[in-house]
């Protein structure tokens, strides 16, 4: 391999790790802080993208679609809190995960009943439509700059939030001891009630910059969900800066891992076994630095130790 | 509990009853029909098209074919063959049907096979065509009405040889059609085939796929990558650029179903099929202009296929004068393919997949806004499958 397609191929690792991130953040919140186990968390991304289609139609403009979008998104988080999650906190996981499960049914179909089975597209915005020659054939549009930053913008603001300001010491309190916390007059109902709207908000935020990337369809949010998981649970459950690493490291290995692995294959083996053994083993690749992780270091890279 | 056990039986008889009704209201001589299709998850779109189309054909005849009043029962397989297999069953087994129709994706037809031809009823296939039921495996009660698997990759080959492209990148999902489609396109190219790249199904990112294209130094893709995948792949390939040095060349890639998602970014890209919803045969403008009238979206293959496969079934009835009794009689009259398809020429093989042309299609964008492939050349004219010399019927 080149260095260029090598240098093209991290940038697209990078790219991919930073929306990784965007949904993964949300995913170890509620996991890590409330010990909730989310599976609708996919299908939250799922609903931001349908959101920042909609509001694009009815406003024609991109930024008030994704402002729009991001406020829809906190809702819907914090209408599922209160009618379903917030009965749910006390149960044991399996009952989580049903509940859960039926909310990725129910919203998967009716966004095939509102937008129909096809797949949708939207553009991305006009000021951000350019790109940026790499080589004399490829391309790299601006948009998917854009997405590289507004995850590095997120990943700090977060980390700010979460370790530097009151709500983000509550946060890690409310965590470890819920009990002490409440019993110091602090309302951790509603504290979880804040948590979980901005993890919906987060999962939310990727689904709208993903949606003029990659198309808009139902059950999008379906296959990214146990890449999130399998991000957070390499980070370490819980932690943010866990979740960043854990997202870079997924999406560079899965890109850049991905084509590295093929092309040594294909030096070690005729094209005839290494075109079948390649792509196989390729997908599993994320899953095996999983289980290289969990051997290593169970409890992730960076574990939240009371601390984010 | 007495109270309950006659409640019970009350209920029972009300369901008797219904069950009576309807049973009459369906009359014992109407020709009935069971379609399995896939019409949930992502790829529900091709399904739809398919019960459209066909739905259509009953329509413009006042809910008959062929003479005889037709009840239609269409049952999703949600892409997963033990639903299918357990669909086709109840088909077969509850409701007795004379014809089942199905399916969209092969794996879920290799499913239904068995148990539809062991209960002696006929199968027709709107779409799927896999290689496994077209050579030793054929079977008298099995039609193809579309085409089989791997002849649009064959006739691509031969596509990429007339635009003398030397040097071809193939992008297709690791799974059996993606592979069936390699070996197609290889059969036929004459070129160099410099890369196979395999993605997982349900691909999301082509940005790493892409930049490997561009410093491959081909100069034409081939890809087989339907439904969301390819709204995906095309958008990417435009946005990076590669759409003003690569042709992108491709089937069940950029068709009706996946153009309202592409739109703009496909225009001028090229594909292989049998059919376009703008080729000049008056059975095509009439069911095309039909379609849309009823349905308001422009039809794709899987539609034109479909209404073909109720127009077949229509001409067998006719022949028969709907006797479902003579299987033998039946299957003749299906053999001589006696219909006017919106495709031109058709004919059945001997082991009952589809002799046709073969077109270069090219998208465009219409006057209304709305887009479409359009026929631009044959290929290869009644183009018949390469198994069909195995099949011993």
């Amino acid at each position: 391999m080149s260095l260029t397609l090598f240098l093209i191929q991290c940038l697209n690792g990078l790219q991919y790790g930073t929306l990784l991130f965007l949904i993964a953040a949300g995913l170890t919140l509620v996991f890590g802080v409330m010990g909730f186990i989310n599976l609708a968390h996919g299908v939250q991304y799922m609903v931001g993208a349908y959101l920042v289609f909609a509001f694009q139609q009815l406003t024609g403009s991109f930024v008030a679609a994704v402002i729009l979008s991001m406020a829809a998104a906190l809702l819907l988080g914090l209408l599922l809190e209160h009618f379903v999650f917030r009965h749910l906190y006390g149960r044991d996981h399996l009952a989580q995960v049903l509940a859960t499960f039926g909310i990725i049914i129910f919203l998967n179909e009716l966004a095939k009943i509102l937008f129909g089975p096809g797949t949708l597209t939207i553009e991305p915005p006009e000021f951000l439509a350019g790109s940026v020659q790499l080589t004399e054939q490829l391309r790299y549009p601006v948009y998917r700059f854009v997405t590289i930053l507004a995850g590095l913008i997120v990943a700090v603001l977060l980390y700010i939030t979460v370790t530097r300001t009151r709500v983000g010491m509550l946060i890690r309190a409310g965590a470890t001891t819920p009990d002490m916390v409440s019993a110091l007059g602090i309302n951790v109902q509603k504290l979880f009630m804040i948590v979980f709207g901005v993890g919906a908000m987060l999962a939310g935020f990727a689904g709208v910059i993903a949606a003029p990337i990659f198309a808009i369809e139902p059950g999008m949010g379906d296959n990214i969900l146990i890449i999130a998981f399998v991000v957070i649970i390499i980070g370490g459950v819980g932690s943010i800066r866990g979740a960043f690493l854990g997202a870079l490291m997924v999406g560079l290995f899965d890109t850049v891992g991905r084509t590295l692995l093929i092309e040594g294959l294909e030096v070690v083996f005729p094209p005839s076994v290494s075109n079948q053994v390649g792509p196989a083993l390729a997908s599993m690749l994320v899953y095996i630095l999983m289980a290289a992780v969990l051997v290593v270091r169970p409890q992730g890279l960076l574990p939240a130790k009371g601390a984010a | 509990m007495k109270a309950r056990s006659k409640n019970t039986i009350a209920n029972l008889a009300t369901v008797l009853a219904l069950n009576t009704a309807l049973c009459s209201a369906a009359l014992a001589e109407d020709i009935k029909i069971g379609m399995v299709v896939t019409l949930s998850g992502p790829p529900a779109a091709l399904g739809q098209q398919i019960v459209d189309g066909f739905q259509l054909a009953l329509d413009q005849n006042g809910g008959k074919l062929g003479g005889e009043t037709v009840s239609l029962i269409v049952e999703d397989d949600e892409l997963k063959p033990d639903v299918a297999l357990l669909k086709a069953k109840s088909l077969v087994e509850r409701d007795e049907v004379d014809f089942v129709v199905g399916t969209v994706f092969s794996n879920t037809l290799q499913a239904i096979f068995k148990p539809v031809i062991q209960s002696d009823t006929f199968l027709i296939s709107p779409n799927a065509g896999p290689s496994t039921f077209a050579g030793k495996n054929c079977n008298p009660n099995f039609f193809v009405t579309s085409y089989q698997n791997n002849q649009n990759a064959e006739v691509s080959g031969l596509i990429a040889n007339e635009m003398g492209f030397e040097n071809v990148v193939i992008v297709v999902p690791n799974y059996q059609a993606g592979r069936d489609n390699v070996a197609g396109y290889k059969q036929t190219f004459k070129g160099t085939v410099v890369d196979e790249v395999f993605t997982p199904l349900g691909h999301q990112d082509f940005s790493s796929e892409l930049a490997k294209i561009s410093t491959s130094d081909a100069d034409a893709l081939f890809t087989f990558m339907p439904g969301g995948m390819g709204v995906r792949l095309v958008k990417q390939f435009e946005a990076s650029g590669l759409d003003e040095s690569i042709k992108f060349t491709s089937v069940f890639t950029t068709d009706e179903t996946t153009l309202p998602g592409q739109q703009d970014a496909a225009v001028g890209f090229l594909s292989a099929g049998s059919w376009a919803p703008d080729m000049k045969t008056e059975a095509n403008l009439a069911f095309v202009s039909a379609f849309e009238e009823t349905y308001g979206y422009v039809p794709g293959s899987f539609a034109a296929q479909s209404y073909d496969t109720a127009n077949l079934i229509a001409s067998a009835l006719e022949k028969t004068g709907g006797d479902m009794g003579d299987k033998d009689a039946m299957r003749a009259a299906l053999e001589a393919a006696d219909f006017n398809s919106v495709r031109g020429s058709f004919s059945f093989s001997n082991n009952h997949y589809p002799v046709q042309d073969f077109h270069l299609l090219e998208v465009a964008k219409r006057e209304d806004g709305k887009f479409w492939t359009t026929a631009k050349k044959t290929i290869v004219t009644d183009y018949a499958d390469s198994f069909h010399s195995e099949c011993k019927m």
